[in-house]
């Protein structure tokens, strides 16, 4: 994890010859240079609307609002610009959603759920349809907040949206996509499990 | 006209909690510089778990309430996120406050389910929270590739490597997608292939999460970044690429 290491290696000391990056810049990057060729238009007209999750552990506590605008550069060009709704606050002053720190594991459920409170409400604000979390424990918090405060709002990784405008989202890789997408711009359809 | 001075903030022992942490941090992570605004408390979501807040907590620190602060289970409620300090107009250093309130506690006595998922990445060095061994993590990856080359023959010669010596990206995974979700490695594979990306997994330290540091144990935590470290090192990978 992008935090840990970053942490790690100052607070340790550790030797080493490379440098510590996180993978949404690189999405960016490689839209920019043209090697990812995403487009929305699958989204042209279904209109679904998105909302992203700012994970602390990369944008607050390592690389701060750069990464969050490529964050938001690669996720309007997947779903289109217009069906991207920020919630407020976002970047750098964005909420945790409480599921990090270990919260997830720490056996404090009702505190955890109404921590996230915020977060769901912030969710539901944006009236959007999907929440985009990019790192595990965002993702996995996120889902149960959808389902306990009754929003059913699905939750993504960003990974499935980017396949997903390129056209080569197999029928076995959708797992988080809600019903309004299940069948959409399937790559492969014949293999489905 | 004051006839004594008052003494505020009788502390119960010489060196306490705060003067300790204070001692390990940067300018002393400013931990004496409240001006008790509450900007801390107002945007924290951990504000009235446990009966707590950040300013709270921090001025029990001040005022020498190390039993209190031992006893609270608050610092496992917050997650460390930092937001206290990034609203904070001195920059007190509150999220390492509270990391170190973890540490108080014996080691033994913190919570289960992070406890298990440290010890669990120390068993193999994989560092995986979910005890996959090298050879679980080289089988799965293996087996997803070959099963997604033959099914989607655009990306017949899609790869993904484990130690492959002078790739230019060592990437780590969250154990979770290779142990109970595979097919939720394939996107990303996808994109590194259309992007040209040379990258690798190490066999040793591929997996991303880290307990360690959550649950406070500097030892462990050290060890745990150490082998993904050493053997991004050893291949000789330019880019440590996180994706999370």
């Amino acid at each position: 994890m992008t935090f840990s290491v970053r942490a790690g290696l100052k607070k340790f000391n550790l030797e080493h010859n490379f440098e510590v990056k996180n993978l949404y810049e690189y999405y960016a990057k490689w839209i920019r240079e043209g090697k990812l060729k995403v487009n929305s238009d699958w989204n042209k007209d279904l209109k679904i609307k998105f909302t992203v999750q700012d994970p602390c552990q990369i944008v607050r506590k390592s690389y701060g609002d750069p990464i969050a605008e490529d964050l938001r550069y690669v996720v309007k060009s997947v779903v289109g610009e217009e069906n991207f709704v920020d919630m407020q606050p976002n970047r750098s002053n964005n909420y945790c959603c409480g599921g990090g720190g270990g919260f997830l594991q720490s056996g404090f459920k009702e505190e955890r759920l109404q921590y996230g409170k915020i977060k769901d409400d912030q969710i539901k604000a944006t009236g959007a349809d999907y929440c985009i979390a990019g790192c595990h424990n965002c993702h996995a918090q996120i889902h149960e907040l959808s389902e306990h405060y009754g929003g059913n709002y699905p939750v993504v990784h960003l990974w499935t949206l980017i396949c997903l405008s390129m056209g080569i989202l197999g029928p076995n890789e959708r797992e988080y996509l809600g019903d309004d997408l299940k069948e959409v711009n399937v790559f492969h359809p014949e293999t489905a499990m | 006209m004051a006839e004594a001075v008052i003494k505020l903030g009788k502390r119960k022992q010489k060196s306490s909690f705060i003067d300790k942490v204070k001692e390990i941090l940067p300018e002393g992570g400013n931990l004496n510089a409240c001006l008790t605004c509450g900007a801390c408390a107002s945007g924290c979501p951990a504000t009235g778990l446990a009966d707590m807040d950040p300013r709270k907590f921090l001025r029990m620190a001040a005022l020498g309430m190390d039993e209190e602060i031992a006893a609270s289970d608050w610092p496992w409620m917050c997650t460390m996120c930092m937001r206290c300090i990034y609203v904070c107009p001195m920059k007190i250093d509150i999220p390492q406050l509270v990391f170190n309130a973890r540490a108080l506690r014996p080691r033994e006595e913190r919570p289960k389910g992070i406890l298990g998922s440290c010890d669990m990445a120390l068993k193999n060095d994989t560092t995986s929270a979910m005890g996959t061994t090298e050879e679980d993590f080289e089988f799965v990856v293996e087996d997803v590739l070959e099963e997604y080359r033959e099914a989607q023959p655009e990306f017949a010669d899609m790869e993904a490597p484990i130690d492959k010596q002078g790739a230019e990206f060592f990437l780590n995974q969250n154990s979770r997608e290779p142990v109970t979700e595979p097919d939720e490695l394939v996107p990303l594979w996808k994109i590194l292939h259309l992007a040209g990306v040379d990258w690798t997994y190490g066999s040793k330290g591929w997996a991303g999460e880290n307990y360690c540091m959550f649950l406070a144990d500097d030892d462990a935590w050290k060890h745990v970044t150490e082998m993904s470290v050493k053997q991004a090192n050893k291949l000789g990978c330019k880019t440590f690429l996180n994706t999370e």
